[in-house]
């Protein structure tokens, strides 16, 4: 049978305030257990919660973000379950009337199609903290540092069709949360959390399939794989004639497979009910006016402003504008380098390769945008040759100095001087006078392929530093005798 | 000296007529030799009241101070005191000393006053009897086979006994105005919002405020100048300006417009009750008081209603003690669950553990909208009739309970006769207004309280009515007999 995918996102995304939802303590990854924590986020009897006014500022901006309505009226409600990481007993959340209405993100994948995403709603929450089972024989651990750390949940309508879509859609809310810099996006520490709902259908059928949920899914390529691995499982099913139920999953990506963490019929009632500590946020139109009036540029904006400004093509702007600190980047060293699509090439190019190597984000590269522009400026102005280039940029990135400094240090200026690299192309056609002989008898077919040998030997004798631009006409007219 | 005012002291320590240190010992010897008999305290802080009073001490002979300073006064057991025992009267916090203060009692003790230890109370302040505590029953000083009414029974059985000048109670369906009016004491439950409630451990949090319990009106307004104010660690407190609550206390009652409603006089309510009531309200009358019924036709739905939110709230508010940080813990769990369910089976008591359950059902998912948001459009309703009253009269007036003080274990296999004790005072905390309980005579030698509620953050004015009505009565100056031979 022929199935169509139907997928609907949840995103935890950790909002980067300096303290938490609804305490002062401060909010950081890797403390001492039960170092970042206060009265309220401990559930102490009697600590009652106060808004941080600066997560509520972020939520409105997302919204603003997604063309959402914002909730004028939001109210807090408390999700009521006992576990040990909850210390109140109940997370305090949003239900019935959260800070982000109906909103919508325009999602393109790599072959250029766009599709329109809905966004059902964006509500604050607090995380709960972190059990640890290990190290303490037979008990377990409890760490109430995260506990009441400022989540925004993103919630997608079951608008997603692949796991390609999927994944673009979870890239553009990144990239979204990261250039508002509500979010650190780093989905290594959590910053990201996804739980994804899949149900399948018959292509053509208009009500959906039973959905299973898989948590707490961490990377883009665990969230593609855990579709794929889990679509593969339901038509499985399907196609033996059995029946999908309803059900929590977990992935487990040593594995690559998901299985089942609790059924429908063990979920629990979380009795939710508006939180009586919390009176109802009301905003004035001001408020949300002048916050939509301070939004950043956001990816979309930037990659038309690329297109339109530095005429770079529609896939370099896309690119280079589906992170921010990348855009930041290319935008610093192009005001050096002054050509936009050759900084954006040497970017998406020589510079992604190193970093995917090494395993290095952009904000952590040790070539800064100043130097790597200098670098484009030096190819720009035919001081060296892309293939030096590379070179050089090795060794700055091995921390070697600046491009002008390794280019002087190792003498590799290109040879531009026409008069030198003609008598050095003399002393190669003097010495390989058979390979020019059997040139000048060949037909122009034979001559094209043959032209590389004496390219090779002129960058041979110049140690790579003859500029290849002044070599190739140079040459073609000497061979021509 | 047990039956003086707090001006009255106040000066008497300022004219070094006494110091805080002899005063607060006079207060701890008399526990010592009454309280067997009331069980009104929990803890008794001796050491830190006397260390507290010789501090007041210093800072009188400064000539600093306010009108509390050096004056020895109780906390109800469920505001948190840092480093002293607090309890809520259950088993499940019978070991807990919280390392932080509540803003009532923190604000209480920066105006000076000696804190002479913590007060009895219905568990979790579930209780209109005071019969629910872990720590046993409390007495009322009237009668000592009667209760001192709940669950703020230790603070008005203590005030009644002479065994402290003033304390804290909180108010969340007539906790502090029931045991007002059973033990012969003047009690006020402000507006919801006008006194913080943080460092107060939760009943119901929509409807719990703390208040001041006192001999007398004035009495309260000293306290409530102490307590009262914004706070920005709770945030439903209120930031309406707070008035001053002396300035205005004596101002004649003339022209006042004092409603009574016919709900509130109508089956149920005893008789001699009744007549005490409307004897206080002719008083008023005397004093320039015109006198007009009025209705609250939702009275009788305050009951149902608040019996599904305040529970709601309690199941939630409650969850917190599950014996994995603070509180007790059951011995040898065999897990989680078993963590989870002996704990709390044992750290709270049937009372509790009945509204943890009705509050529970009535949020589970399919009768939600049946119980709690059809409670919550009562509320709506019983707070519009109040609202559509107060717009028409300046002050509500009516009896604070149906009885007077009823005998120990006459109630306590009938929770709904139970539950009616508080048909009069639940819907004030329904709608959020402020109300008072004032000792207005007695039936068979057992108090009587006049409630007089009034407008949203009117506690001035309420303070004002009641001064004004004890200037001119003597019935919050009567002691009970026991306290008569006291030696202290």
């Amino acid at each position: 049978m022929n199935w169509e995918v139907v997928i609907g996102l949840e995103i935890h995304t950790q909002l980067s305030t300096k303290s938490k939802l609804f305490s002062g303590a401060a909010v950081g990854f890797g403390a001492e257990p039960n170092t970042q924590t206060t009265l309220v986020d401990l559930g102490m009897p009697g600590a009652l919660p106060v808004l941080n006014k600066e997560a509520l500022r972020m939520a409105v901006m997302f919204g603003h973000a997604i063309d959402a309505e914002i909730g004028m009226t939001s109210v807090f409600a408390r999700k009521n379950y006992f576990y040990p990481d909850l210390p109140k007993g109940y997370q305090t959340s949003q239900m019935d009337h959260p800070i982000v209405g109906i909103g919508h993100l325009d999602v393109t994948l790599e072959d250029g199609t766009t599709s329109r995403i809905g966004i059902t709603r964006a509500h604050l929450e607090e995380d709960a903290g972190k059990s640890l089972h290990e190290d303490f024989q037979g008990m377990t651990g409890i760490d109430l540092n995260r506990s009441s750390t400022p989540l925004l949940e993103i919630v997608s309508e079951p608008d997603i069709r692949s796991a390609k879509e999927a994944v673009a859609y979870v890239k553009m809310i990144h990239s979204i949360v990261t250039y508002l810099g509500i979010c650190d996006g780093n989905m290594a520490e959590g910053s990201m959390r996804c739980d994804v709902n899949i149900s399948l259908r018959p292509k053509g059928q208009t009500e959906y399939g039973t959905r299973t949920e898989i948590k707490n899914v961490n990377s883009f390529r665990f969230i593609e794989k855990a579709i794929y691995t889990e679509i593969e499982r339901q038509a499985d099913i399907l196609e033996d004639g059995g029946r999908i139920i309803q059900e929590t999953r977990l992935y487990d990506p040593e594995k690559n497979e998901t299985r089942s963490m609790r059924s429908k019929e063990d979920a629990n009632d979380y009795r939710y009910f508006p939180c009586p500590d919390l009176l109802p946020i009301v905003l004035t139109q001001d408020y949300v006016d002048e916050i939509k009036a301070s939004l950043p540029e956001l990816p979309s904006q930037k990659a038309e402003r690329f297109q339109s400004e530095h005429r770079l093509s529609e896939y370099d702007a896309h690119v280079l504008s589906s992170s921010r600190a990348m855009a930041d980047y290319f935008e610093a060293a192009n005001t050096i380098a002054k050509d936009a699509k050759l900084t954006a090439n040497w970017v998406m190019g020589e510079l992604s390769k190193l970093l995917n190597q090494e395993q290095l984000d952009i904000q952590n590269t040790p070539v800064k945008a100043n130097s790597f522009g200098e670098l484009v400026a030096r190819i720009k102005d035919n001081t060296i040759n892309g293939k030096t280039a590379k070179d050089v940029l090795q060794a700055m990135w091995e921390g070697e100095g600046s491009a002008d400094k390794i280019i002087e240090a190792k003498g590799l200026k290109q040879v531009t001087d026409t008069d030198a690299i003609e008598s050095m192309i003399q002393t190669i056609l003097d010495a390989n006078a058979n390979q020019v002989q059997q040139y000048r008898s060949s037909d122009e077919d034979k001559q094209k392929k043959m032209i590389g040998f004496f390219v090779g030997q002129v960058m041979k004798a110049s140690q790579g530093k003859a500029n290849p631009g002044i070599v190739n006409p140079i040459l073609a007219k000497m061979l021509k005798g | 000296m047990f039956e003086q005012s707090i001006s009255t002291l106040a000066q008497k320590l300022r004219n070094k007529d006494i110091s805080s240190v002899e005063l607060t010992h006079l207060f701890l010897n008399r526990i010592a030799e009454i309280d067997p008999q009331l069980n009104s305290y929990i803890t008794v802080s001796e050491q830190h009241a006397l260390e507290q009073a010789a501090a007041a001490d210093i800072l009188i002979q400064s000539g600093k101070g306010t009108n509390l300073t050096g004056i020895p006064v109780a906390h109800k057991d469920l505001f948190c005191t840092q480093g002293t025992l607090t309890t809520c009267g259950s088993k499940m916090l019978s070991s807990f000393i919280p390392p932080y203060e509540s803003t009532v009692t923190s604000r209480i003790q920066q105006s000076g006053a000696v804190m002479l230890g913590k007060t009895n109370m219905d568990e979790f302040a579930m209780g209109s009897s005071n019969e629910n505590s872990f720590y046993g029953a409390v007495k009322n000083p009237w009668n000592l086979n009667t209760v001192p009414g709940g669950s703020s029974g230790g603070s008005a059985a203590a005030i009644a006994a002479g065994l402290a000048v003033a304390a804290t109670g909180t108010d969340t369906g007539g906790s502090i105005r029931q045991p007002a009016s059973f033990c012969g004491i003047t009690g006020l439950k402000p507006t919801y919002g006008r006194v913080s409630r943080f460092g107060m451990i939760a009943y119901a949090s929509s409807l719990d405020q703390a208040g001041p319990m006192a001999k007398s009106a004035e009495d309260c307004a000293h306290l409530m100048q102490a307590m009262s104010g914004f706070d920005e660690k709770d945030s439903t407190s209120s930031e309406t300006p707070t008035d001053d609550y002396l300035t205005n206390i004596n101002t004649p009652l003339t022209g006042l417009k004092i409603g009574l409603p016919k709900e509130y006089f109508g089956d149920g309510l005893d008789a001699d009750v009744a007549d005490v009531i409307m004897a206080a309200v002719k008083e008023f009358e005397k004093l320039g008081a015109t006198v007009k019924e009025i209705s609250l036709p939702n009275l009788q739905l305050s009951i149902p209603s608040y019996y599904v939110i305040a529970p709601s709230e309690a199941s939630s508010n409650l969850s917190r003690f599950d014996g994995v940080r603070f509180g007790h813990r059951c011995d040898d769990p065999k897990d989680l669950l078993d963590m989870y369910t002996r704990s709390r089976a044992e750290g709270f008591g049937t009372e509790v553990q009945k509204r943890i359950m009705v509050g529970t059902y009535a949020l589970s998912e399919g009768y939600y909208d049946a119980y709690y948001l059809k409670a919550q459009k009562i509320r709506r309703l019983i707070k519009e009739d109040f609202v559509k009253a107060l717009s028409e009269v300046d002050v509500i007036m009516g009896p604070v309970a149906p009885t007077t003080a009823f005998s120990l274990g006459s109630k306590t296999s009938d929770p709904v006769a139970m539950y009616l004790e508080d048909i009069y005072t639940l819907s004030v905390n329904l709608a959020g207004i402020p109300a008072m309980s004032v000792p207005a005579g007695f039936v068979d030698g057992m108090p009587v309280g006049l409630q007089v509620m009034g407008n949203y953050f009117a506690e001035a004015k309420l303070l004002n009515v009641a001064h004004q009505y004890q200037q001119h009565t003597d019935w919050h100056l009567q002691s009970p007999a026991m306290t008569k031979g006291a030696k202290a």
